[in-house]
């Protein structure tokens, strides 16, 4: 146990640097745009006198590094500055949208996960099978159909010509839970369809590239049914595969929700980088890309130690 | 056959052919086999690698592996048809009446559960047992086969029990739910000698007290004459002959079974060192190593290798042996001491050698499977080194690896633009020595070169090896557990132990008493042809003390 403490104080602190390179870059690739913030707040309005005087403001004038060290210190303490275009506070905008997403990004992994892991089982039982290759044609297709593009299909079928969802995820703070989980649940939907495969394709995968091993031949020599050769003998080993993926996933489920949130209109953190984006409100981007890098650095050493977890020779040492 | 002559028949049988799906169609690999079981006896199945021992095993228990069908004949196990049976009689079978030992038991235990948890799994689910009814069975079995802390050990992982145990855990694990045949496939051949033992005395015992039918594969033979009441010999899925332990031992018929029984019969004479002040080719001096961060591997070896002699360097698997290899090759830098090559001290770590000290030590692998590229031509693999250490291109460099080819007696025009996967198992060996010979070495290491292969190949490439030696002048270090290639191609041994040098000397003076102990519980522990042979060892040693005896 003691090792793995070890470990995982290891990992983190090295996903800390990762993180602080990160951020080195997502500050000095902002940089490096044309022009700076004060002209492209100003735009056509910029004249030599409004422009230094915006600089000023900003703090513009500073030399780069120490602006950085500054951004960093705020980040680190939750203070991420205040938007361009409406001077409010940046932590502020994104502390909600961040939990719509997250609760977006929660109900579609809620749904996916054990979904995609139960249905890789069944087809490493059945593989070869008709149903095994139904499930792949089935969730290969979802996975190549662009997200907008599938959401825009449940959208035409169970919003409009059904009528059973909601087409608009708009949220409001009087909603109850049950309420919310109905309003966001075609994106969710449309989410689980884009996440599905991977995942299932990963756990059939593993699965089966265990079953030529000596101990697969043994269980079956023991007279263990199909089942519980794959479930007991077989996915006990193949966690590690499969726990990258999850993670892989959830990463996306977080990150790469932006057309999805465009699509359904939902109040989330992508549809406010998108609208950061197109009106330069450079703090925002600057605080929504470290949050993102955040996010897949967390959710990947989860799953490096998820992976060692179920490893017996790390979990129970000679 | 007598013993057993008025019991009822357990398996039978008739005329059983097996295919096996190569390039795209299916072949014959057995061709009619037939075989008589009663209840109780213990059938040896013997022959080289292909005979198709483990698929008759296998079939035995109405298996057929991926890749493999039962094309013909019948299987009747205790009046019932198993080539008819639907799947679901099959496996009722399976684990309960008929049980099967695998050859690793390391790869055959599932990693991720206790041993005991995988014991317990065939009687809880035939619902014989019921669960602390089935542990407390399984720590009785533990303690028949000797295994330490049976009360214990069954809570462990298999990754942290040694392999000789874990192997009688897998005997203990086949018994579990008592049943009426088990297959043993070449439980012993993975463990050292010392082990074995242990293993094959624990075998025996339980057997005989629960009476178990036994089907007991192997392609050694001393092994065999202990365990089997008959023996069937087998090659190329056909049956050459079937007779009692003693019959067979004795009088074999065929020319094949002669062929088999002789074919510890090359021995060379041994040479001694050079009488003039010629130099060690290889010096090893007050070596010491460890692998990062872990204990010591080697203490303090020392032992000398004179240009054209054999040196075989014998230990038990973890004695250091091959750790003294990775010294000498530079792929691990000792701690202290160093390795002299003609008296000039050679550069600890090979990165800092110089082509020509690289030239020098050579090494032929265990694994040739592993050790060859599969997707490099023979001639790119030979080729390399060649080119590397002589320089050699074009026209130069083909007709030294169609030399090579010519030294290990493989056809160029044969083999010249061949792929490893295509080349048997002693063909990919011969392919392994040329890579090593194209260096133009003084000295090449052997690491257990001949232990993965059958005993008639190996027999080749001993012969091969001692050519190439009379030929070339090569000096050997040859690695290995197995003392009659010692006996037959050594010049000196090394005797390893927990990575110590306990002894070393001309062969013939290891080989004759007194032996330092170690060295005596080596020697003792080959198994001999004689069938009374574990009996009488046994009966030496005292029963109780074989577990402490190999506990490694």
């Amino acid at each position: 146990m003691k090792d793995i403490l070890g470990l995982v104080a290891k990992r983190l602190g090295l996903g800390l640097v990762t993180l602080l390179v990160v951020s080195v870059l997502i500050f000095f690739a902002v940089e490096l745009l044309p022009g700076d913030i004060a002209q492209a707040v100003l735009g056509q309005m910029a004249t030599e006198e409004t422009l230094a005087q915006l600089r000023l403001e900003f703090g513009l004038d500073r030399p780069a590094v120490v602006r950085y060290f500054d951004w960093l210190a705020g980040a680190v303490t939750g203070d991420f500055g205040t938007s361009l275009i409406d001077g409010e506070a940046v932590t502020a905008k994104i502390t909600d949208r961040f939990i719509n997403t997250l609760f977006l990004a929660a109900y579609a992994a809620v749904i996916a996960v054990p979904f995609a892991i139960a249905l890789g089982i069944i087809v490493a039982l059945l593989r070869n099978s008709i149903f095994d290759r139904v499930a792949n044609v089935v969730t290969l297709t979802s996975i190549s159909s662009p997200e907008f593009f599938l959401g825009y299909i449940l959208i035409l079928y169970l919003a409009v010509k059904w009528s059973m969802f909601p087409a608009i995820a708009s949220l409001s703070s009087s909603m109850t839970f049950l309420e919310m989980l109905e309003r966001t649940f075609l994106p969710a939907l449309t989410l689980v369809l884009v996440v599905t495969a991977h995942m299932m394709r990963m756990t059939r995968a593993a699965i089966i590239n265990l079953l030529a091993s000596p101990y697969i031949e043994m269980a079956r020599l023991k007279g263990a049914p199909p089942w519980k050769v794959i479930v007991r003998h077989a996915l006990p080993n193949a966690w590690a595969p499969i726990i990258n993926v999850v993670a892989l996933n959830l990463a996306y489920l977080v990150t790469g929700v932006v057309l999805v949130e465009v699509v359904f209109v939902y109040p989330g953190i992508g549809q406010l980088l998108v609208d950061a984006v197109a009106k330069r409100d450079f703090p925002i981007v600057q605080a929504c890309c470290l949050i993102f890098a955040a996010t897949f650095i967390l959710l990947n050493l989860a799953a490096d130690v998820g992976a060692i977890l179920t490893n017996p020779r790390l979990r129970h040492p000679k | 056959m007598s013993k057993y002559h008025n019991k009822s028949v357990l398996l039978e049988i008739r005329d059983l052919k097996i295919d096996g799906y190569a390039d795209e169609t299916w072949v014959p690999i057995i061709k009619g086999v037939d075989l008589t079981l009663r209840r109780g006896e213990v059938l040896g199945l013997i022959g080289e690698s292909g005979a198709g021992k483990s698929t008759i095993g296998a079939a035995a228990m109405g298996y057929a592996r991926d890749g493999t069908r039962i094309s013909e004949g019948s299987i009747e196990f205790d009046g019932m048809e198993l080539t008819t049976a639907t799947s679901a009689e099959k496996r009722a079978l399976r684990g309960s009446r008929i049980a099967y030992v695998a050859q690793s038991a390391a790869a055959s235990f599932n990693p991720a559960h206790k041993l005991i948890d995988q014991h317990t799994e065939a009687p809880l689910h035939y619902r014989i047992k019921k669960r602390m009814e089935a542990q407390e069975d399984a720590m009785e079995l533990y303690e028949r086969l000797r295994l330490p802390n049976p009360t214990e050990i069954g809570f462990r992982y298999p990754h942290q029990v040694s392999g000789g145990q874990l192997q009688r855990a897998m005997t203990a694990m086949a018994m579990s739910c008592r049943p009426d045949l088990i297959i043993f496939d070449e439980p012993t051949t993975a463990l050292d000698v010392t082990t074995q033992i242990e293993v094959l005395a624990a075998i025996r015992d339980i057997v005989d007290q629960f009476d178990t039918a036994a089907i007991y594969i192997t392609h050694d033979l001393a092994v065999v004459a202990q365990m089997a009441d008959t023996i069937k010999v087998l090659l190329k899925g056909e049956e050459v002959e079937h007779a009692s332990t003693e019959k067979m031992l004795d009088a074999p018929e065929e020319d094949y079974t002669k062929s088999l029984w002789a074919v510890r019969s090359f021995k060379r004479p041994q040479k001694s060192r050079p009488e003039d002040d010629s130099r060690p080719v290889i010096s090893v001096q007050g070596v010491d190593a460890a692998y990062t961060g872990g204990a010591k591997v080697l203490d303090d070896i020392s032992f000398e290798i004179y240009p054209g002699m054999t040196v075989a360097v014998v230990g038990e698997s973890g004695s250091g042996k091959s750790t003294a290899a990775r010294v000498i090759t530079g792929l691990l830098p000792p701690m202290s001491g160093e390795v002299l090559c003609r008296g000039e001290a050679l550069p600890p770590r090979y990165q800092d050698r110089t082509r020509d000290q690289l030239r020098q030590a050579q090494m032929i692998y265990q694994m040739a499977d592993t050790a060859l590229n599969p997707k490099s031509r023979i001639s790119d693999i030979i080729g390399r080194p060649a080119q590397f250490y002589s320089g050699l291109k074009g026209q130069g460099l083909k007709q030294r690896v169609d030399e090579l080819l010519d030294l290990i007696e493989l056809d160029p025009a044969k083999f010249y633009n061949r792929f490893p996967p295509e080349l048997s198992g002693g063909q990919k060996q011969r392919i392994g020595i040329a890579r090593a010979l194209a260096a133009e070495p003084e000295f090449i290491i052997c690491d257990e070169v001949t232990s993965a292969l059958d005993q008639l190949v190996a027999e080749g490439i001993l012969k091969l090896l001692d050519r190439l030696q009379q030929e070339l002048g090569l000096a050997y270090m040859f690695i290995t557990h197995d003392l009659a290639t010692v006996r037959s191609i050594a010049d000196e041994v090394v005797v390893m132990q927990n990575g110590k040098v306990v002894e070393q000397g001309a062969k013939e003076e290891m080989f004759t008493p007194p032996h330092h102990p170690y060295t005596d519980l080596l020697l003792s522990s080959v198994p001999e042809m004689d069938p009374n042979w574990l009996t009488t060892l046994l009966e030496e040693r005292g029963v109780d003390n074989i577990g402490e005896a190999a506990s490694v």
